[in-house]
């Protein structure tokens, strides 16, 4: 009995977590005249999509986020396995006092640093650039710690074994803790991916041009400009921006899913 | 020794160097710009003291911003862990269509918070939208959900629930796997009922996770304001407006840029102070292995 219940209250909170988004794919699939009203014998169209991407530079912010998302993941990439690995595998003065400074932007993000973070990019004569966007995100902590929680489990046998034989200490990261910690390579990189292709109010007031707006901004420019509220286009436009991102979650759920969770249990 | 205090630091430099521009700089040049005026094209900014925070102090709309962000937090955290867990928990059994549920809860996590803005903008929409459409069939009368005072938080909390709560289903989900089966055997086996069994053995191991969800549950409700710039502009009469909104206003909009550096400092101290909490008080456990 209490299981039946169980099961209907379950089916409830999910029937009811995926009414608004099933909600925008209908009015986007439909035309507006259909938009509140349900019924099966509705005519599909992508002319919402058609409308809307020809509405707005929609083709622009893709390439401008596609290559934001791009160029801050190998940057963070390359920044924290060099800081990881220093933190992981090396014995210097000042060491656990850096460590420390560094976890201080897991609290205090640059999301909340908005207007001296803007002044230091109209000081360096930046704004308005793709680099200015994903600049302060670069260094990441959250980065660092996870690499370095990974770095530290490599065994040091290794690491002195391909020392003995000759290697350089980059060349050791390169051929041993790099290659073994490839998983988290792979979450953080979707975690990355995720959290810039859906980053909103830093892009927002650094850009002011649709050479670098990102989607998300450009869809915020989209939605509440002139174009009357034609519900149906917007949710297109909506569904568009989220698109690849929602298309890969569905691909790779399992990876998605996994990956989240190795970057927040450790 | 010295070998490895070079090498350490040349590859820490770069990272270094980018973590120091951009979060330890900015928070020192917050607290001296918060004791300036703003610039104005006639009259460069000077050094006033305290005259920004007296401003705050007595500065209406900050009270209610902060007060608004405080239940805005109350209201969200424990509303998405509690949510979050039960998500978990069933999703982590044998309920049928498991696949499918955890899809549902989870996909929210994966859209933009400003895409999940407009379709429950859409959703809230007096007269049109999907919510009014709903109670309007029980001839409820028509409400404007995001147009007055009372309901616009309330409705902007939903919105956060709902993306959030699945985003924390997935750590619980996690730890609930790495738990033994054994144990649940064992309590069934004594006779012990399953509320008493989550009360007295899951909750408690769950404990590690709750902390680390609390504290990103924290700084999300001070960090994450896509949604107000979207659905409601802080409206009506600051009603909706949180602390990170209102910087945004008076930084971005209104240009005062004295002010706003004060307020980021409250900003900053109330994130400090909960780093402090966690430092002092939690168990470290939770964090470093």
């Amino acid at each position: 009995m209490t299981r039946a219940l169980e099961t209907a209250g379950a089916w409830l909170l999910g029937f009811l977590w995926a009414l608004p988004l099933a909600y925008a794919v209908w009015t986007a699939f439909h035309p507006s005249e259909f938009s509140t009203h349900f019924v099966p014998t509705a005519p599909l169209t992508m002319e919402n999509f058609a409308k809307a991407w020809a509405a707005a530079p929609f083709a622009r912010y893709f390439v401008n986020t596609i290559l934001l998302v791009t160029m801050t993941l190998a940057a963070q990439l390359v920044l924290c396995t060099l800081a990881a690995y220093a933190f992981a595998r090396f014995t210097f003065r000042g060491r656990d006092v850096a460590f420390m400074l560094v976890l201080v932007q897991l609290m205090i993000m640059p999301d909340v640093l908005i207007v001296e973070n803007y002044r230091t990019m109209s000081r360096l004569g930046i704004l308005d650039t793709l680099i200015a966007i994903g600049l302060p995100y670069m260094a990441s902590a959250f980065g660092i710690f996870l690499l370095r929680q990974t770095f530290k489990t490599v065994p040091k046998e290794l690491d002195e074994a391909a020392r003995v034989e000759g290697a350089g200490p980059l060349e050791v990261l390169w051929k041993v803790y790099v290659p073994l910690a490839k998983p988290v390579y792979v979450a953080y990189g979707l975690v990355s991916v995720s959290y810039h292709w859906n980053n909103f109010l830093w892009p927002l007031i650094v850009t002011n041009s649709v050479n670098s707006r990102p989607l998300t901004v450009g869809l915020q420019i989209f939605s509440s400009g002139d174009q009357g509220v034609d519900w149906s286009i917007i949710t297109a436009a909506t569904l568009m921006t989220s698109g690849p991102l929602l298309i890969g979650f569905l691909l790779f759920q399992r990876q998605f899913v996994q990956s989240f969770m190795r970057a927040g249990i450790r | 020794m010295r070998r490895q205090t070079v090498q350490g630091w040349l590859l820490l430099l770069p990272a270094a160097l980018l973590l120091v521009t951009f979060t330890h700089f900015p928070t020192a040049a917050t607290l001296y710009h918060s004791f300036f005026s703003t610039a104005k094209p006639n009259r460069p900014s000077v050094w006033v003291g305290m005259d920004n925070y007296r401003a705050m102090v007595e500065d209406p709309v900050f009270w209610q911003v902060l007060g608004n962000n405080i239940w805005y937090a109350l209201a969200t955290i424990p509303l998405s862990i509690v949510l979050a867990i039960l998500m978990a928990l069933w999703v982590n059994g044998k309920i049928p269509g498991r696949g499918l549920l955890r899809l549902s809860f989870f996909t929210p996590t994966v859209l933009p918070m400003i895409a999940v803005a407009n379709i429950w903008l859409f959703f809230y929409t007096p007269g049109y939208g999907l919510l009014e459409q709903i109670t309007g069939l029980f001839g409820l009368p028509s409400h404007n959900w995001l147009g007055s005072q009372s309901t616009a938080l309330p409705c902007l909390i939903v919105v956060t629930v709902w993306k959030e709560a699945g985003f924390f289903m997935i750590f619980y989900l996690a730890a609930l796997q790495s738990m033994s089966p054994n144990l649940g055997e064992a309590a069934a086996l004594m006779g012990a009922g399953r509320w008493y069994f989550f009360r007295r053995v899951t909750f408690r191991l769950l404990m590690p996770t709750t902390l680390f969800v609390l504290v990103n549950a924290v700084i999300n409700s001070f960090r994450l304001v896509d949604h107000i710039i979207v659905m409601t502009k802080g409206g009506p009469d600051n009603a909706t407006s949180l602390l990170l909104y209102y910087i945004y206003d008076v930084g971005f909009k209104f240009w005062d840029a004295g002010y706003a550096a004060a307020l980021t400092l409250v900003l900053l101290v109330i994130l400090a102070a909960f780093a402090m909490g966690q430092f002092l008080f939690l168990d470290r456990r939770v964090h470093y292995q």
